[in-house]
């Protein structure tokens, strides 16, 4: 770790990362990338950067090439500025059944963007689709920093979109 | 990959045959050792199993589905079948998922003809793809001048990338992104900077990664394979070389498990593309009255004859040359030279310390077989960074130490290395004797408890620290490097060196400068030896000698006395006085025309033949792949019309083998020695300082400029390991100065002042001075062994 990553990694996002390390054996601290990738992308409003990366990989002692690969390969982690509330709108066969593609076709029409985009005033990133999200029950839904919202209809979704500071 | 590979012998069944196998080794190393074909494409023997192609499936029969060899241990009673319909079946239905995305762009793909997917694709292909949705396509990366990437036709086998973390030690390419999506490539656009770079070319199985150099420029069928022995440094790598007609296009490693493995530098790779520069002397040239013009073979070798037999002068000649010239160069140039009745002879350039001529060895060489550092578990490098010295050596280390043996530099530069060295050192010239002093001392107190003459050397923390690293070893090797060969106490040196390892039980060894320095040696290319390394009768002058007292006629073979010699400038200044110089070269260059009133065209690699020996003993003859151009021709056939001319007795060889067999039986099989031990020569005092603060001068070779010809390869020069034309000062040391960084400095390096930028490089240590020989600022050094440096104002 040089002086430079410590100014690029926040001090939380250093504890952070400490903790997890601990978790491992000694040797095995590269296990501790995909914790410290998501606190740094938590901490960056949503979306990792080269630099960023490139602190972890310093963090950790790991090629920053190895880091890359991780980022770029899970779908949680943004490669590329977005905004930074994450909005996924399920569209998998259960949400579908119940409306899913008008909740996304409404989320696009207010925010104004495609599936994959963010506005332009940098808050809401509209997340393309990776994988039924598991809340078949509550179908249509979507999650918003994690956040579940079941059971949708269009006046729903104005009232969470209209709340997204 | 759980069980552990044992000696115990256990035998499987391999399509209805009995094999012996190691227990627990891989079924693909089974079968390739019985000699039965697998396909594979992510499999390779020197890197680790990824099974990420599963082109490998077999059957084994009670498994539910075909495995793939690369990663099925071998188990006693193992039947396996590779060519049953389940396993051609398996193999089938993998060809036609890798050819899903791969491009059908064969005739424009430099592999095209010796490319591993279509190869197979022709043994396991379907002429029709059930596939008929589009194809992905991936944006190719710039990763240097020496490899060209055409992502779209990867595989994703993936050996590049365990190359570059597993053999090169640097980790820059990886597989990015995800499923379709996954490519390989750096990530960020970064250029590829490793010594071994070019390996990449050959491992890889498809047309993604091919040779920039000859990209285009043939096609495999119409080449034709030559065997040849790489000259830039003194491993002596095992290439083939391929070439179209009379033009060299490439060169590729042969495998050679005691020498190269199955690798090779960049600079052995890619060298090649240096022979049609435009340097390149074509026919013999004469001046007169100062003015150079072309003249035939006859003309040439009758001035030459006419200068060097002027009578009563013939102990006034010095002949010189580059240490990568063939054994039968050197060989009739000393025959040539001793038979005039001069001794002055030599092939050391770089070197300045000649006071242990007698006590070397028969020849310089590691004293044991490149395999052997792999087998020590301490190595200690003195003086000299094999990575740009000698990259394969330095693989040897690197293996070593994944291995877990101590690997320790002790030098006069910190440099850095693609592994963990457990100790490093960078220390002042002047201090290195007393730092490998100090060691020795500590270590040979320890051992036996008394110094003798080693009391000389202070004890010192530092030293005592690496003492004790090193005497924890049991298998020790000490090695000196090519710093340590240019040290002005050498000979010191080596003989703490000698000492060292003496009260060890380890073993000592050296590296050295070009090719074949063991081979000039063996030839008598030394002023004080004759071939074989019997004593000379006459001693004449040693490199360094004759190229500060001027002598009146010199022959220069194969080496740029600019860029090729310790002293640059004090040499090119004494050649000036001679009365006459002849240079055989293959190229020409300002200052060979400035000093020289001869030069004579000669074949340069893969147009040579003859023969190198290597560090490690190895003998290595080689024969011309292609004609030399226009009318040069093998230096060892103009020597020997020379000699035959000049009327000298053994001048009658008809061939070069012929040379060689009287030369290796005046040697006889040439057998590997350490460092002789020998008495610790006295120290000289260290230069008074001057008027002005004196910087000790530390120099390096770059790795992509050891000699006329890579100095010539394009692309090898677009790579950053070239040097640069900075002052290397520490940030310290310009503090003293009181200078910035980048800062506008006069240099004085004995001769008059040179003006050029200082650069803060904290791998340089205090009080010293970086400069890179053979650039533009490396040939103005002279023998002196400190500079001057300071601020001339502004910054650039």
């Amino acid at each position: 770790m040089s002086a430079t990553d410590t100014q690029v990694l926040s001090s939380h996002a250093c504890a952070v990362i400490d903790e997890w390390i601990a978790k491992y054996p000694p040797e095995q601290k590269r296990s501790a990338v995909l914790a410290a990738l998501r606190e740094v992308q938590h901490e960056n409003h949503g979306f990792l950067t080269t630099e960023l990366m490139d602190a972890v990989a310093n963090y950790l002692g790991l090629a920053r090439i190895a880091v890359y690969e991780v980022a770029s390969f899970y779908s949680m982690f943004e490669t590329k500025p977005v905004g930074h509330h994450s909005i996924s709108v399920c569209t998998n066969i259960s949400c579908m059944l119940r409306g899913g593609d008008e909740m996304l076709a409404h989320v696009e029409k207010r925010l104004g963007i495609k599936v994959g985009g963010s506005t332009s005033d940098g808050k809401c990133y509209l997340k393309p689709e990776e994988e039924c999200l598991a809340a078949c029950a509550g179908a249509p839904m979507m999650m918003i920093d994690h956040i579940y919202y079941e059971n949708l209809t269009t006046e729903k979704i104005d009232q969470i979109l209209a709340k997204l500071t | 990959m759980s069980a552990q590979i044992t000696e115990d012998l256990v035998t499987i069944e391999v399509d209805g045959q009995p094999v012996q196998a190691r227990k627990g080794a891989m079924l693909i190393d089974v079968t390739d050792a019985a000699g039965v074909y697998i396909p594979r494409f992510c499999y390779h023997k020197k890197l680790t199993v990824a099974a990420n192609c599963r082109m490998c499936l077999v059957e084994v029969e009670r498994a539910p589905k075909p495995q793939p060899a690369c990663a099925t241990p071998v188990m006693d009673g193992m039947k396996v079948f590779t060519k049953s319909p389940k396993a051609i079946s398996g193999q089938q239905a993998t060809m036609e998922f890798l050819l899903i995305n791969h491009p059908l762009d064969c005739p424009i793909c430099d592999q095209g003809g010796e490319c591993e997917l279509q190869d197979l694709a022709l043994g396991y292909g379907s002429a029709v793809s059930q596939f008929t949705e589009r194809k992905r396509v991936v944006r190719d990366k710039n990763i240097g001048p020496l490899v060209q990437t055409d992502m779209t036709r990867c595989i994703h086998c993936t050996r590049c990338v365990r190359f570059g973390e597993e053999i090169a030690g640097l980790r820059e390419l990886g597989a990015t992104g995800r499923g379709e999506d996954m490519e390989i490539g750096t990530y960020v656009a970064q250029a590829m900077v490793s010594e071994l770079s070019g390996n990449v070319i050959d491992l890889c199985p498809v047309g993604a990664l091919t040779s920039k150099p000859y990209r285009y420029s043939a096609r495999a069928w119409e080449l034709q394979q030559h065997d040849a022995v790489a000259i830039h440094d003194c491993v002596g790598s095992n290439v083939h070389v391929h070439a179209k007609g009379q033009v060299l296009k490439r060169v590729v490693p042969m495998e050679n498990e005691g020498i190269n493995e199955t690798w090779i530098s960049d600079r052995d790779r890619f060298s090649y593309q240096g022979l049609r520069h435009e340097d390149r002397l074509l026919t013999p040239r004469i001046k007169e009255n100062g003015a150079w013009r072309e003249c035939d073979w006859e003309t040439a070798l009758v001035t030459l004859e006419a200068a060097v037999t002027e009578p009563g002068k013939s102990n006034r000649l010095g002949a010189l040359a580059a240490p990568s010239s063939t054994c039968e160069e050197m060989f009739l140039l000393q025959r040539f030279v001793r038979g005039l009745g001069s001794a002055n002879v030599d092939h050391r350039l770089r070197q300045h310390d000649f006071s242990g001529d007698s006590s070397e060895p028969r020849f310089p060489s590691l004293g044991f077989a490149f395999s052997e550092l792999e087998q020590a578990d301490t190595i200690v490098i003195v003086g000299g960074y094999p990575r740009h010295d000698q990259p394969l050596i330095n693989h040897r280390l690197r293996k070593a130490a994944l291995r877990g043996a101590q690997v320790i530099a002790i030098d006069s530069l910190h440099q850095e290395y693609n592994f963990d060295l457990s100790a490093q050192l960078a220390v002042a010239p002047s201090a290195l004797v007393a730092i490998l002093g100090a060691v020795t001392r500590a270590v040979v107190e320890r051992a036996t408890g008394a110094g003798g003459a080693l009391a000389q050397f202070t004890p010192r923390a530092e030293a005592t620290r690496l003492a004790e690293l090193i005497a924890a070893g049991q298998k020790i090797l000490v090695v000196l490097g090519n710093r340590a060969q240019m040290h002005a106490e050498r000979s010191r040196l080596f003989s703490l060196a000698a000492t060292l390892v003496q009260s060890l039980n380890g073993r000592s060894g050296q590296l050295t400068d070009g090719a074949n320095a063991a081979g000039a040696w063996l030839a008598g290319a030394v002023p004080h030896r004759g071939p074989g390394g019997r004593e000379a009768g006459a001693i004449g002058y040693c490199a360094a000698r004759m190229l500060t007292t001027p002598l009146d006629a010199y022959l220069l073979l194969g080496f740029e006395p600019d860029r090729d010699c310790s002293a640059p400038a004090t040499a090119v200044a004494t050649l000036v006085q001679a009365k006459f110089v002849a240079a055989l070269t293959a190229f020409t260059s300002p200052t060979l025309e400035q000093v020289a009133h001869l030069l004579l065209p000669i074949a340069s690699f893969g147009e040579n033949e003859g023969s190198l020996v290597n560090a490690s003993g190895a003998w290595q003859t080689f024969v011309p792949a292609v004609k030399a151009p226009g009318s040069a021709r093998a230096a060892w056939k103009i020597l020997r019309a020379l000699g035959d001319r000049c009327g000298l007795p053994g001048f009658t060889a008809v061939t070069c083998a012929d040379i060689t067999t009287e030369l290796k039986a005046l040697c006889g099989i040439p057998r590997v020695e350490p460092l002789n031990p020998r008495p610790l020569p006295g120290g000289h005092a260290n230069a008074a300082p001057g008027i002005e603060p004196r910087l000790e001068l530390v120099v390096q070779v770059p790795l992509n400029r050891t000699d006329s010809l890579v100095r010539r390869a394009s692309a090898l020069q677009q790579m950053p390991q070239v040097g640069d034309e900075g002052v290397h000062l520490s940030p310290a040391t310009l503090a003293t100065l009181k200078l910035q960084d980048q800062a506008q400095v006069l240099l004085n390096v004995g001769g008059a002042d040179v003006s050029a930028i200082a650069m803060s490089d904290s791998s340089v240590p205090d009080g010293c001075c970086l400069i890179y020989a053979t650039t533009n600022l490396g040939t103005q050094l002279t023998t002196a062994a400190t500079v001057t440096v300071r601020g001339a104002g502004g910054t650039r």
